[in-house]
């Protein structure tokens, strides 16, 4: 135990070096999100001296990019048990040696969700009356308090369980089944549970009859399994080219195939929502027919609407097949299109026809403004640039590069040597 | 051995002195950006309304009057006046009577303070030739008022309607927004995180918010104020009527109860038998809005023809 805690330090310092060497490529990626993250930074700052009236959201449509972006980014974080189930409770191989991939890209989700929380919220200075014991926490009765408990909770989780599962593997270690198997058998029900209650945030609204539906979580976390796992196999695949990690090919399939279920839930529940309300055509009927047809002539998001819904369709058929979803153009292709299904579904469908029109009849057409882009982007980068950095660190370990055996693991002194010296540290394994 | 170790020592000694410097400039930047938007330290530590005393009240409302005196140069006073005991407000709306000119949201709007671009107006008007009082979004909003002659339409003014189950305090995820014991449901904007949750969760669009930074006219800012009531709004937080909070617990009526020409409405305490809201509240056939939602709302509408 003690031996752990003294090499601790001297992991931390060797990660430091890792993320601070890499080729020319590194560095673009490493600028360009820096560059995002500036422009939006600025963008925010904006924000923040003159308010939310920067933003294009006005009282009808209250909420709108930053929490459909919000709302995705839950969905992508608990998607990490779709590897996490494989991997830990059957113990299959291909999986398991990529999990910490899922559980990384899981806490770099739930930190952008958090952002995008914060930046939408009227008042960030005061974020502090959500944390007792300065501020008053309004459970059990608020959803959105409940939301901020068990995002937290999820993300302290997968920080835990994959820096001692990478901590483990720089020790030359297996992960220690005591403390990390119930941190992880955990994390199955709190990634259901993050989704879950976030979809209940929206369908505990009598107010509000198109989130006001049982079926409402279920799709949520249906779509989840569907747009996460299209990430981690882009990602994967884009690891596995440019740093080396290596994946089987069996492990890409599984993954696909897991979505085709997930996708074909999706699609059902979907088409019950739909024939629920087109077949009785209530008074709610109205804001799906504004989704997908507009209403009074606006119709500014049915066009993303039918996107949304063909592109899940195809890639439901591509991803079902053997056949198509073992074909590498084939399989990229029904990942970007889920993707693209599953945003536009939770970025768009969901939150605006929502509010449209709105309890006393009201219709305003949104469009995000150009804060609004330029702040998201900002926030997509930093998340993309904490999981750089995190896996640039978790693949050096995994394949054998950094050790506890690695020489110079005090980094700060490195950084003053010559780049030669560097590199004859680097060479020895 | 020793010789690099020290070193190592020192370099991260340096870089940790590097770090909380720039640890410092980053808050003093965003302290900076603190003082842009106006806020100051009592802002940031500022309590709860509902766990500060007297003491702690009264400091609170000098400073905030202080802040007002020196922002728009105008003296105002600020009540704190708590419920009365066994008090329970009501509001009653005579929809025969009712022409649909909208002088009771302007009212509002000039007692209460509301921001002037975007305009905040917490009365909605509603005209439709066949209300669905539960399906209240086939209905035209509009601004311009009626040209007074029958248009065959009914007029519906919708505000806050006070619900005994209101689903807005229900959603607050920090405790901002509370039913007094008179009834009125208020937000404390000194609380209020801004997240809109509760706008989400209104059947009636009667919570409003302050996109951005308030801009009303010094002579237009009206000086009798409450704490949860008309003061001016920080930006970045929610809105809703409050039954005139600062003139009903002075015993007065509501503005829109003031300037409305025909006499429409009445606001009092229902528990009063001395009060029309008593009787018509207990002798008239009323109508609820969107009783569907289970908001239990102390609103009444009614037709005075046919029923009295």
């Amino acid at each position: 135990m003690l031996f752990f805690i003294r090499s601790f330090p001297r992991f931390i310092l060797g990660s430091v070096r890792v993320v601070l060497r890499g080729g020319k490529a590194y560095w673009l990626w490493i600028a360009l999100l820096l560059t995002l993250m500036g422009v939006g930074g600025a963008a925010y700052l904006r924000q923040f001296h003159l308010g939310l009236i920067v933003t294009n959201m006005r009282d009808p449509v209250s909420w709108a990019f930053y929490i459909g972006n919000f709302t995705f980014l839950v969905g992508v974080a608990a998607a990490a048990v779709v590897l996490v189930i494989p991997a830990y409770v059957y113990n299959w191989k291909p999986i398991k040696e990529i999990v910490v991939i899922g559980e990384l890209l899981a806490v770099s989700a739930i930190i952008m969700c958090l952002c995008f929380v914060m930046v939408d919220i009227g008042r960030p200075d005061r974020a502090l009356h959500m944390v007792p014991p300065f501020g008053k926490l309004n459970v059990p009765v608020s959803m959105l308090s409940w939301d901020v408990v068990v995002l937290q909770t999820y993300l302290f989780l997968n920080f835990t369980i994959a820096t001692h599962v990478v901590y483990r593997m720089y020790c030359k270690r297996s992960y220690s089944k005591r403390f990390a198997l119930p941190l992880i058998l955990f994390s199955i029900p709190a990634a259901v549970g993050i989704h879950t209650v976030t979809a209940f945030l929206y369908a505990g609204l009598p107010a509000r009859p198109f989130w006001n539906t049982a079926i409402l979580a279920p799709r949520f976390l249906a779509s989840a399994f569907c747009s996460g796992p299209a990430i981690i196999l882009i990602l994967l695949q884009v690891l596995k080219r440019y740093a080396g990690l290596n994946i089987h090919k069996e492990a890409l399939w599984k993954i696909a195939e897991l979505m085709a279920y997930a996708m074909f839930i999706n699609l059902f529940l979907f088409g019950a929502e739909v024939f629920r309300e087109f077949y009785s055509g209530t008074s709610h009927l109205v804001h799906h027919q504004y989704l997908f047809f507009g209403l009074h002539g606006h119709a500014p998001i049915a066009a993303y609407a039918w996107l949304s819904l063909i592109c899940s369709v195809l890639a439901f058929f591509l991803f079902l097949i053997p056949k198509t979803r073992k074909n590498v153009v084939l399989l990229n292709a029904g990942a970007i299109m889920i993707y693209i299904g599953v945003y536009v579904e939770k970025g768009v469908a969901l939150v605006i026809p929502g509010f449209t029109p709105t309890s006393l009849g009201g219709i305003y057409e949104y469009a995000p403004s150009l804060t609004e882009l330029a702040v998201s982007s900002a926030i997509f980068s930093f998340g993309f640039l904490l999981f750089t950095l995190m896996v640039k660190v978790a693949i050096s370990i995994m394949n054998g590069r950094l050790t506890i055996d690695t020489p110079g693991g005090m980094g700060l002194i490195s950084m003053g040597h010559s780049s030669e010296q560097l590199a004859d540290a680097e060479g020895t394994p | 051995m020793n010789r690099p170790q020290l070193l190592t020592r020192r370099k991260m000694l340096g870089s940790l002195a590097k770090l909380l410097a720039l640890g410092a400039a980053a808050s003093t930047v965003s302290a900076c950006g603190g003082t842009m938007a106006g806020l100051t330290l009592d802002d940031l530590l500022q309590k709860h309304y509902l766990d500060m005393d007297d003491e702690q009240l009264a400091a609170l409302v000098a400073r905030l009057e202080a802040a007002i005196l020196e922002r728009w140069g105008k003296p105002v006073t600020m009540a704190t006046t708590p419920a009365k005991p066994g008090v329970r407000l009501a509001m009653t709306l005579n929809l025969s009577a009712c022409i649909g000119c909208g002088q009771c949201a302007q009212g509002c709007f000039e007692e209460n303070n509301q921001a002037r671009d975007p305009e905040i107006k917490w009365i909605t008007m509603l005209r439709s030739h066949h209300m669905k009082i539960w399906n209240l979004h086939d209905t035209e909003t509009y601004t311009l008022p009626p040209t007074g002659e029958d248009d065959g339409n009914y007029y519906l003014p919708v505000a806050c309607q006070q619900c005994d189950d209101p689903p807005c305090v229900r959603a607050c995820p920090v405790k901002a927004t509370w039913k007094e014991p008179d009834g009125i449901t208020v937000v404390d904007y000194s609380w209020c995180i801004g997240c809109r949750y509760c706008m989400a969760a209104c059947p009636y669009d009667a919570r409003k918010f302050n996109w951005a930074p308030p801009d009303i006219p010094a002579n237009e800012l009206n000086p009798k104020q409450h704490y949860l009531g008309n003061r001016p709004r920080p930006y970045g937080v929610v809105e809703k009527c409050t039954f005139c909070v600062q003139r009903t617990r002075e015993g007065h009526d509501t503005a829109c109860v003031t300037v409305c020409p025909v006499g429409a409405r009445r606001c009092a305490d229902m528990n009063d038998p001395t009060t029309e809201v008593y009787a018509i509240v207990r002798g008239v056939k009323t109508i609820q809005l969107r009783e569907d939602v289970g908001t239990e709302p102390r609103f009444y509408y009614y037709f005075s023809d046919g029923t009295t």
